[in-house]
């Protein structure tokens, strides 16, 4: 139930008086509530979970887990490569 | 699919398996708290490629699986009542109360349905003014935000045949619960990513203090999770037992304060009965006074039912890390996931669910 699923928002707009968004999956297109992400803008990710947006994603912290792991799989690999 | 596909690089998933192999040097006892995570780790077979030093075991977050018996059936009688349309996240349906469950109550000619968000039943409330609309509001932290926005749009929009059935649970108690248990195994946990994401992580610097146990912030993809267990066991080889972060593209230390401060306001914490747990003093989540009017136990004359369970079904010893499905002499049979005894076998996060599909 936790299940939560990153997407793009690709729309903002009003509706009962909460600040909703267009949220685009890979191609599929859903309504989410952007109560919670106010500094919300267009072309930000987001985690949507049971049509709510919990966290924008930051893309400098993704970068920097990515370059992490990056070194650590480049690091298992010289060590296959050296036999160590 | 961006912040997707680079979580299943199988690539980097090898990488960071391979160094925990360099890493570990004895056995080591994890808990992922997540039902989600459980499935996640079947359904990518990474608990097959880890060391067999690590033994995961699988924790409470299962809402499905923990919402009481009680509350099951006051869900049942109240969705069989004429005049009300009962809705519930689609988990719920399946899930055994004491003599049905809410597919069975429909199949009755119930008006039992299924929806995606609380908003939406708000949405069939204003559609249907001459019926009552029910909402099976449970779930972690991580559906409170919703579920509290649900009953703040009922009160704004003038909405008096919306009410939600509540039965909220909060994780850090339950890391109490399974750590202070004295045949507790558990020696580093993977905390809930999403739960983390609405609440921060502020709340388990002490927990990780108390009973010396590493915890780190885990996500959901693959790599998310090796790289969780990775965090995890460096520590416990190190002998240390921080609280780290290893999903920080959407976890913060503090959380998300505007869904903090909605369900302070909507919500106050209360004991809560776990199924097959027990009472977890200030594990949950109730409605404030002030809300009582959106309070379905209120409205519906439910007070009082009897409830029965399995005898045989062991899903309490489950949750808590103190057993694994095959301990169970009915798993598989006659337990199943079309015929099950427990709501573990139920859910799309219930441990016992995952290991009958991913064929453990």
């Amino acid at each position: 139930m936790c299940l939560g699923v990153p997407g793009k928002i690709i729309e903002l707009y009003e509706a009962n008086g909460l600040p909703m968004g267009k949220i685009d999956f890979g191609g599929v297109t859903r309504e989410a509530c952007l109560a919670y992400v106010p500094e919300a803008q267009i072309g930000d990710y987001t985690v949507i979970h049971v049509g709510f947006a919990l966290h924008l994603i930051s893309e400098a912290e993704a970068q920097e887990t990515l370059d992490l792991l990056q070194q650590i799989a480049d690091m298992d690999e010289n060590e296959a490569v050296n036999g160590a | 699919m961006k912040h997707l596909s680079e979580y299943r690089d199988a690539h980097l998933v090898k990488g960071v398996i391979h160094e925990i192999h360099r890493i570990v040097t004895r056995p080591w006892v994890i808990m992922e708290i997540c039902g989600g995570q459980t499935h996640a780790i079947m359904r990518h077979g990474l608990d097959q490629l880890l060391p067999e030093q690590i033994e995961l075991v699988h924790g409470p977050g299962c809402p499905v699986c923990v919402t009481s018996l009680e509350l099951i059936d006051k869900a049942l009688e109240i969705a069989a009542l004429p005049q009300v349309i009962f809705t519930s996240y689609g988990d719920m349906l399946r899930v055994p109360g004491s003599q049905s469950d809410l597919f069975s109550v429909r199949a009755a000619g119930g008006d039992v349905r299924v929806v995606y968000s609380p908003l939406d039943a708000i949405q069939i409330a204003r559609q249907n003014p001459d019926k009552q609309v029910a909402f099976f509001a449970i779930g972690f932290e991580t559906t409170a935000p919703a579920n509290a926005m649900s009953v703040l749009q009922a009160q704004s929009l003038g909405l008096h045949n919306f009410s939600v059935l509540v039965s909220h649970v909060r994780v850090p108690p339950a890391m109490h619960a399974v750590l202070g248990s004295p045949a507790n195994r558990v020696q580093g946990f993977l905390a809930a990513g999403h739960v983390c994401a609405v609440m921060g992580f502020w709340e388990y610097p002490p927990i990780a203090d108390q009973y010396q146990v590493p915890i780190v912030v885990t996500g959901f993809e693959p790599l998310d999770i090796v790289q969780g267990l990775h965090l995890t066991v460096r520590q416990l080889e190190d002998r240390r037992h921080q609280v780290e972060n290893a999903y920080a593209r959407v976890v913060t230390r503090a959380g998300n304060l505007p869904a903090q401060k909605v369900i302070d306001r909507v919500f106050e914490t209360c004991d809560q009965k776990w199924r097959g747990i027990g009472m977890i003093a200030g594990s949950g989540w109730r409605l404030r006074p002030a809300f009582r009017e959106f309070d379905a136990e209120a409205r519906f004359d439910v007070a009082k039912v009897q409830t029965q369970e399995s005898p045989i079904c062991i899903a309490g010893q489950i949750l808590q890390g103190l057993k694994k499905p095959h301990d169970c002499p009915a798993f598989g049979n006659p337990c199943r996931p079309e015929h099950p005894l427990g709501a573990t076998m139920v859910s799309s996060e219930g441990a016992c669910a995952a290991y009958y599909r991913y064929g453990r």
